[in-house]
């Protein structure tokens, strides 16, 4: 007799249930416990981190990542009217620009940055700061300008033919028209950027920052250095987890929001 | 030049890449005269009229508004549109404002007028094409009859002195183009000069001053609607009409 389609499902599903169980008893089973726990999340290093771990090291990433965005949405949105202009030479600084940023890791260009034109020209960086922001947002403006220049080509041309023919300039039309509409399309890629953000500052820690300055990243690990234990380092990631996933959960929110109402 | 032109089309060509979509054409519009122009898709209607306002730009050929010559390259563009009122087949609404927004912003923005000038003038524009207690509507809650008739609203709000509207019937479903075009005769009847590129031949033949028919990116033929429309001489006007007609 032959089984149907559905039947077939069904029992496709249940062995899927059957050894996602196995697998977790397994996993209760064999791993030890105890050990994980004394070697990664000892209660007392998790109390030891607090308050510095929120009132330092997260307020230092929170600096960076402010930092990062506001530069990198003020030099991408540059880019992105750069990018759309009818001057050749503004379109091809702008697309040099962004192939060369998004074209090298992050930790490169922070290291060159960083460390590389200092020891190079003598000059120093002011502040510890903008050390690891400037080329944290110099970064940034390169991806942002690329979804900024998409969500302004996704507003309709007629926007910018009817703000003409009622006599607005072409930026006077942007700015009114054009870029209030575009914004409504690239906040939530923008809030995604924001999360990436959070977590690209954890490489600015290796630019060797002053303790008043140091990230969640770098806290995390000067604190296993300390302590000899990863329970640190778990503190700081559930940290980060803090501020990411509400961030994610709007974004989602939001989609589902535009969706709804495109529907 | 007589200064009762308001319009004064010369020798306009426009290719776009190896498309030579407008071919030598000449046209003049007087002051309250409203001319339709009327001919089969892709003839280079809308193209004409974008070149009066330079939402496109002519090849060869001039443009001159009101004395003004649109294709010298000195010529403030911006300030000449703002003179040049348009109406979109798709209306263009801006839709994250309210219909009163759509009305008042480029009189603020570019005709520098109070919030309260801009907004006692765009209250009573609404008012005139039939749209009362609609000024805190936005677009996307508005027919599509509405949508038009508060574009129209939004060009009068700059006080043109040539209206130039492209098929603004065509988007909308048969029962709201009547609303529509009753505003567009009210119009032309208060004396505005208008251009007005449509499908609508009972509008052409009951409003227009003039009847230009245009093919292949020429005029054909040109006059009264009486003579256009109701007694063609060209072969194509006569193939054109009848298969409007008809269907
Ligand atoms: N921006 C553009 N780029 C390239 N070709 C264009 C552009 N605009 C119009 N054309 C071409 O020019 C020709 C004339 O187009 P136009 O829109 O002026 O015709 P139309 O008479 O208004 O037609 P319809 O009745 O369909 O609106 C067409 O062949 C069209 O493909
Ligand atoms: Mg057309």
């Amino acid at each position: 007799m032959a089984i149907s389609k559905r039947k077939k499902a069904q029992y496709r599903r249940i062995t899927v249930y059957v050894l996602s169980v196995i697998a977790l008893l397994a996993m209760v089973l064999v791993v030890d416990w105890g050990r994980l726990q004394s070697a990664m999340f000892q209660w007392d290093i998790v109390v030891e981190q607090f308050p510095d771990i929120l009132t330092s090291a997260a307020k230092n990433t929170i600096i960076f990542t402010i930092l990062g965005f506001a530069g990198g949405l003020s030099f991408g949105l540059l880019f992105a009217l750069m990018r759309l202009s009818t001057i050749r030479p503004y379109r091809w600084f702008a697309a040099t620009y962004i192939e060369i940023f998004r074209g090298i890791p992050l930790l490169v260009t922070l290291l060159i940055l960083g460390f590389g034109i200092p020891i190079a020209t003598g000059w120093r960086w002011p502040n510890p700061y903008l050390q690891g922001a400037v080329p944290l947002a110099l970064v940034a403006s390169a991806y942002m300008a690329e979804t900024i220049r998409a969500g302004i080509e996704a507003v309709p041309k007629g926007q910018m033919e009817a703000a003409r023919s009622l006599g607005m300039s072409y930026s006077r039309a942007m700015i009114t028209i054009i870029i209030p509409q575009a914004l409504r399309i690239i906040v939530p890629p923008l809030t995604n950027e924001f999360v990436l953000l959070i977590k690209d500052t954890s490489l600015i820690s290796v630019l060797g920052v002053t303790a008043g300055t140091r990230d969640l990243a770098r806290f995390g690990r000067d604190g296993v250095n300390h302590t000899a234990n990863a329970t640190p380092l778990i503190v700081a990631g559930l940290v980060y987890l803090a501020m990411t996933v509400p961030l994610t959960q709007l974004v989602a929110w939001m989609e589902r929001r535009e969706k709804a109402a495109s529907r | 030049m007589n200064s009762d032109v308001v319009v004064s089309i010369t020798d306009l060509n426009k290719s776009f890449g190896d498309n030579h979509v407008l071919r030598g054409i000449d046209l003049q519009v007087q002051r309250g005269e409203v001319v339709c122009i009327i001919g089969p898709s892709g003839s280079g209607k809308s193209t004409l009229l974008r070149c009066v306002n330079m939402l496109e730009t002519p090849t060869a050929g001039t443009v001159v508004v009101l004395g003004r010559e649109l294709t010298d390259i000195d010529c403030d563009l911006d300030e000449a549109r703002a003179h040049i009122g348009m109406v979109f087949q798709q209306f263009n609404l801006f839709p994250h404002m309210t219909a009163l927004e759509n009305v008042c912003v480029a009189q603020r923005k570019v005709l520098k007028r109070s919030e309260d000038e801009a907004a006692t003038i765009a209250h009573g524009l609404l008012a005139r094409v039939g749209l009362v207690e609609k000024d805190n509507a936005y677009p996307a809650q508005l027919s599509g009859g509405q949508q038009q008739r508060v574009a129209i609203a939004r060009a009068l709000a700059m006080n043109p002195d040539v209206m130039l509207f492209d098929e603004a019937t065509s988007a909308l479903d048969p029962e709201l183009i009547g609303e529509v075009l009753q505003v567009m005769q009210s119009l032309a009847q208060e004396g505005m000069t208008m251009l007005v590129v449509t499908h609508e031949m009972g509008f052409a033949k009951g409003v227009a001053d003039r009847v230009v028919f245009m093919d292949g990116g020429v005029i054909i033929e040109q006059g009264p609607p009486s003579q256009v429309i109701s007694a063609p001489v060209e072969e194509r006007t006569r193939a054109f009409l009848s298969s409007v007609l008809n269907h």
